[in-house]
């Protein structure tokens, strides 16, 4: 799977490319696979009438405006999430950096291995388990989205902060200011583009994660599509799914055209 | 701080910073009000209480012997879903691929493409964003209505979404790799194939190798995600520990996933540098 034929001129490489073909063996031989399901006669007479249900998306204006609305608190839930995340990040990032030599950054740690864990749990793991807290809805998702990208953004942002050009921080830290203020007046004006830019990154990325987040009841176009999809409203929920593909298209093409014009 | 006189200390820049503030902040009210955030809601008698009756379980996590024999099969179902959609996204992305590469398209070496292969390439291309611009998760839950609850939706998924993303990568690396040799062997009248082998992937084989394992790794993700729409592995079990509020099992699989992550993580960094 991994090494395409005519590459693997060296041992490690065949090595390499025979061990692949060995997880993909093991792989299809342990997993049920019900490939009658899905490629029999009658499989693909359901298939068949399933996809034919799809193609009469229902149009009708009170639909439209219902999954307009949901498009719409789906944007929200991600650019709120994302602005929490952001302002987590910016009050993490300054303990999560390194300090010039003499000082001693003991939260450096702990606050790495908190991101790391914000991290390392998907968005939509993290909507599953706010929802025995906080309920069904889109507060759930804001929340999960703001944990998620929290870790994202501070690890990034305390990047941002070590890889600034040291000079006006070192000036400002000779006048014995606090580093808070340091970061403020020194640190946070240089790296500022930059930390807008990875802003309006993992917002892209949010909208993107925040229309299928709903799946687990956590708000906007997902749950939607849950809905009608377990009321078996095939022309309802081919529309829902339209509209995804089309905010999810739009905010690509959006951020390809924003992109090129900055460029320039 | 300093002994400067106040005067100094003033941030010459707090009406233009206090005034972004108060903006930023009324932008996100109306964000606010969409997505009923409330986060007092979170600290009332009832939340607390099932909260932090979930979040208490956590500490010690669970590690029956039992448990954890489920949790190692469930564990290995996870990574071959994600390896067997990676394979039969394979197996659909490099037609499609091949398909759309213009730089081994033999009508176009004389001026533009012929009629019929441009709307072939156009077709494939199409084909290409309509499977990668539903996420797999979608895909996964309209399959698990066809085929039913189990990994088969699951590897479904993931080939249809990843094949849509192979496919439009392994053509553009293609493209970007030098078209001179593939051009001279084309022009002669060898065939697209051995134009290929010959041409293009001695440039290209390394980055597709490379694309293929990182995206393996993206799989070894999003199957786990995939289980909590019903597709089978460690993301359906920890759906099931989380409905039965069983704080312990979801910390202990928790545990398990970021370590599956990282281990595929280091083995996909390992395997790619081994393979440039």
């Amino acid at each position: 799977m991994n090494a395409p034929a005519g590459t693997a001129s060296g041992p490690r490489r065949a090595a390499v490319a025979l061990a692949a073909l060995a997880l993909v063996g093991a792989s299809f031989a342990s997993l049920d696979l019900q490939w009658s399901a899905f490629l029999g006669a009658d499989a693909l007479g359901s298939m068949g009438r399933f996809a034919a249900e799809f193609l009469a998306p229902d149009l009708g204006a009170a639909f439209l405006r219902r999954v307009l609305g949901a498009a719409g608190e789906t944007l929200a839930m991600s650019a709120l999430g994302t602005a929490l995340a952001a302002a987590a990040a910016l009050l993490l990032c300054l303990p999560a950096a390194r300090r010039p030599a003499p000082a001693a950054a003991p939260w450096r740690l702990p606050v790495r291995l908190v991101l790391n864990a914000l991290r390392a749990v998907p968005e939509l793991v993290w909507a599953a388990m706010l929802l025995v807290i906080a309920g069904l809805g889109p507060m759930a998702g804001t929340l999960a989205l703001a944990l998620h990208t929290s870790g994202v953004l501070g690890r990034l942002f305390a990047e941002a902060v070590e890889n600034a050009a040291p000079g006006p921080a070192f000036a400002l830290r000779c006048q014995g200011v606090r580093e808070g203020q340091v970061l403020l007046y020194a640190t946070l004006p240089q790296i500022a583009p930059q930390l807008l830019s990875y802003v309006l990154y993992r917002w892209e990325n949010n909208i993107r994660a925040a229309t299928v987040l709903g799946v687990v009841g956590a708000g906007g176009l997902g749950q939607m599509l849950v809905f009608h999809l377990g009321l078996f409203q095939m022309g309802r929920t081919a529309t829902v799914v339209l509209a995804m593909i089309v905010l999810v298209l739009g905010v690509d093409l959006l951020s390809y055209a924003l992109r090129r014009a900055l460029v320039r | 701080m300093s002994t400067a006189p106040r005067a100094l200390l003033r941030d010459p820049a707090w009406p233009g910073r206090l005034a972004a503030g108060a903006l930023a902040l009324a932008l996100c009210w109306p964000l606010c009000v969409a997505t009923e955030f409330a986060p007092w809601r979170l600290l009332d008698a009832r939340s607390l209480a099932v909260g932090g009756r979930f979040l208490g379980q956590f500490f010690p996590p669970a590690t029956g012997a039992d448990f954890l024999a489920l949790v190692a099969r469930q564990t290995w179902r996870t990574v071959a879903i994600a390896t067997s959609g990676m394979c039969l996204a394979w197996l659909l992305a490099v037609p499609l691929a091949l398909v759309s590469t213009a730089a081994l398209s033999v009508s176009a070496l004389s001026g533009r493409m012929a009629r019929p292969a441009a709307a072939l390439r156009l077709g494939a291309r199409a084909a290409m964003v309509v499977l990668r611009s539903i996420p797999e998760l979608v895909w996964a839950l309209l399959l698990v209505r066809v085929v039913g609850i189990g990994p088969t939706a699951g590897v479904l998924a993931i080939a249809l979404t990843y094949g849509g993303m192979l496919g439009k990568v392994y053509a553009e690396i293609l493209e970007s790799a030098d078209p001179h040799a593939a051009r001279a062997l084309l022009v002669n009248g060898s065939g697209r194939l051995a134009a290929l082998a010959y041409g293009l992937l001695p440039h290209a084989a390394p980055e597709l190798a490379s694309y293929s394992v990182y995206r393996w790794e993206c799989a070894i993700r999003s199957s786990v995600v995939l289980g909590f729409v019903g597709a089978g592995g460690l993301g359906q079990e920890m759906d099931n520990a989380m409905k039965m509020l069983a704080g312990n099992e979801v910390s202990t699989m928790l545990l398990v996933f970021v370590a599956l992550v990282a281990l595929a993580d280091r083995l996909s960094a390992w395997l790619r540098s081994a393979l440039q």
